[in-house]
């Protein structure tokens, strides 16, 4: 009777621990997979920047020092590595994205045109996909952090090989109030 | 990061919308398989050559039928109600205003984490949205030409995001499980309807004397039976009440979800309000879908009346009440980051 009840019991544990870690496993590829997402989105936004560039070149020729803030910075955060390195350099990028945005204020001509206003809807879903990914992203991670961190989860956690994901973090206060991509704006004639 | 608020909202539609689908699934097994209990009973004390109710056929073939009721719905219910609607999908936008549509469909799906579903617009001047599809990761949301005129961005987005909550809730699975326990539970409380009115009308006939003869052996079966019937003449109208009832709860949740997703639930309470302004009723949207949409579409709409009768029927709950939690979240939000009140 008593090897019985301690077999069932043994039982009961190990299928639990086999439970909590494919739970571990999956939300490891789930925090993996978002932080592909971003990686998708970054891409997005680094391809739209040259079409950017052209389009407003000729126009804001006198802002020619802002342009090339954009172009290196993309070059930078193409190049970074890591979740640290690339939450850094993307920061940089969208502060002088965040500066190119607002001389633009300053061309309404150049507002106007159905170009530039596409782009602009491009650009402003670009900033806030990235956005939602990584809001996704930190959601995801978090959730795995606190399971790997909580007990009686944490016994099996060493097992699962699970470690703690970084999260995106927002830097400094100057990114934290720019993406004001005009994103309230409804295009034209719609 | 404390949005207290948003997900302990969510936590609590959760629970009650549990606890109401497990009252409908005893109420629907009490409908399916309490009338074979009390004929087991009636029939246990017959004499050996008689019959013995010892198979649950009135269970299992209700059952039976709502489960091929489901399956259909499920299959081939997402096609049915975009055709009903007159809905078209925006495959490549023609014009800035189904960019942006198209646009802010992706940008919910990367923040629920899902794949982009498909987007479709519903030749229709008022203001409404819904969303259906098999399961999360094949969905559909449809929105009328005129939200797409009268909303912003942002309100657009908290749209968009409350139908995505729908879809990431998998709500379109579940309004059509409970739909089809509801038409099972229709179809057999109209059959014995039927058999009870027939049978009253030849009330003296040799027949229905000879059913009831050996019946009088077991009290407790005779009460059971007739406990059965009469729920079961009652059962459409509860089982409709209960669907309603978790209908109104997942409107709850898709709200809170959607302040999750975008985490700004002041733009849908801007949204909803607009919404519940424009009036009129969105014709091109059956009743029958009324559970996906995001406002009721019907012309009267239940969901107006706060108290005890939008408490029973209606299918949303009342524009005001989801327009005041949602403030409530957008209050925590703006208090936790020392902003401005909105508006």
């Amino acid at each position: 009777m008593t090897t019985i009840l301690f077999l069932a019991v043994l039982a009961v544990i190990l299928l639990w621990g086999v439970g909590v870690y494919n739970g571990l496993v999956s939300l490891k590829n789930q925090v993996r997979n978002a932080w592909t997402q971003i990686d998708v989105q970054l891409k997005r936004r680094h391809d739209l920047i040259p079409n950017l560039v052209n389009t407003v070149k000729g126009a804001m020729e006198y802002e020619r020092g802002t342009m090339e803030a954009v172009i290196n910075a993309r070059a930078k955060a193409m190049g970074a590595q890591g979740v640290k390195a690339t939450a850094e350099a993307e920061g940089q990028l969208t502060q002088a994205l965040g500066k190119l945005f607002a001389l633009m204020e300053n061309y309404p001509d150049l507002k106007a045109t159905k170009n530039v206003l596409q782009l602009q809807e491009e650009l402003t879903s670009t900033e806030n996909r990235i956005g939602f990914s990584r809001q996704h992203y930190n959601d995801v991670a978090t959730e795995y952090n606190t399971k790997q961190q909580q007990f009686p989860t944490n016994l099996v956690a060493g097992i699962a090989k699970a470690t703690p994901a970084d999260l995106w973090v927002i830097v400094d206060d100057q990114e934290r109030a720019v993406p004001t991509v005009d994103l309230s704006s409804r295009p034209p004639g719609a | 990061m404390s949005d207290a608020n948003l997900f302990a909202q969510q936590a609590a539609n959760r629970r009650r919308s549990a606890w109401l689908v497990a009252l409908f699934v005893l109420f629907f097994a009490w409908v399916g398989f309490g009338g074979d209990y009390a004929f087991y009973l009636l029939t246990a004390g017959a004499p050996a050559g008689q019959y013995h109710h010892t198979v649950p056929f009135i269970g299992l073939l209700t059952t039976a039928a709502a489960s091929v009721l489901c399956y259909f719905s499920w299959k081939t219910g997402p096609r049915r109600v975009l055709l009903a609607a007159g809905a078209w999908e925006v495959v490549t936008p023609a014009s800035p205003a189904q960019l942006q549509l198209v646009n802010v469909a992706e940008e919910m799906a990367i923040a629920a984490g899902l794949p982009k579903p498909t987007v479709w617009v519903v030749p229709d001047q008022d203001l409404n949205a819904f969303a259906t599809g098999h399961d999360s990761r094949h969905a559909s949301i449809a929105v009328t030409e005129g939200l797409l005129a009268a909303l912003d961005r942002d309100e657009l987005q908290g749209v968009v995001a409350h139908e995505m909550s729908h879809i990431q809730n998998d709500d379109v699975k579940l309004m059509t499980l409970l739909a089809g326990m509801l038409g099972a539970v229709a179809l057999l409380s109209d059959g014995i309807g039927r058999y009870l009115r027939v049978g009253g009308r030849m009330g003296g006939s040799s027949r229905g004397g000879g059913r009831s003869g050996g019946k009088g052996n077991n009290p407790l079966g005779a009460v059971l039976l007739i406990v059965w019937v009469f729920t079961l003449l009652i059962a459409p109208v509860v089982t409709r009440l209960l669907a309603m009832a978790v209908s109104r709860k997942r409107e709850y949740l898709a709200d809170a979800t959607a302040a999750q997703l975008t985490r700004h639930p002041e733009a849908l309470a801007r949204a909803l309000q607009k919404l519940d302004a424009a009036s009129a009723p969105t014709r091109s949207i059956a009743q029958g879908a009324a559970h996906l949409c995001i406002v009721d579409p019907a012309e009267r709409k239940l969901s107006d009346r706060e108290g005890i009768v939008g408490d029973i029927f209606a299918s949303h709950p009342p524009i005001r009440l989801r327009v005041a939690r949602l403030r409530a979240m957008a209050f925590q939000n703006a208090k936790r980051e020392g902003g401005a009140l909105p508006a």
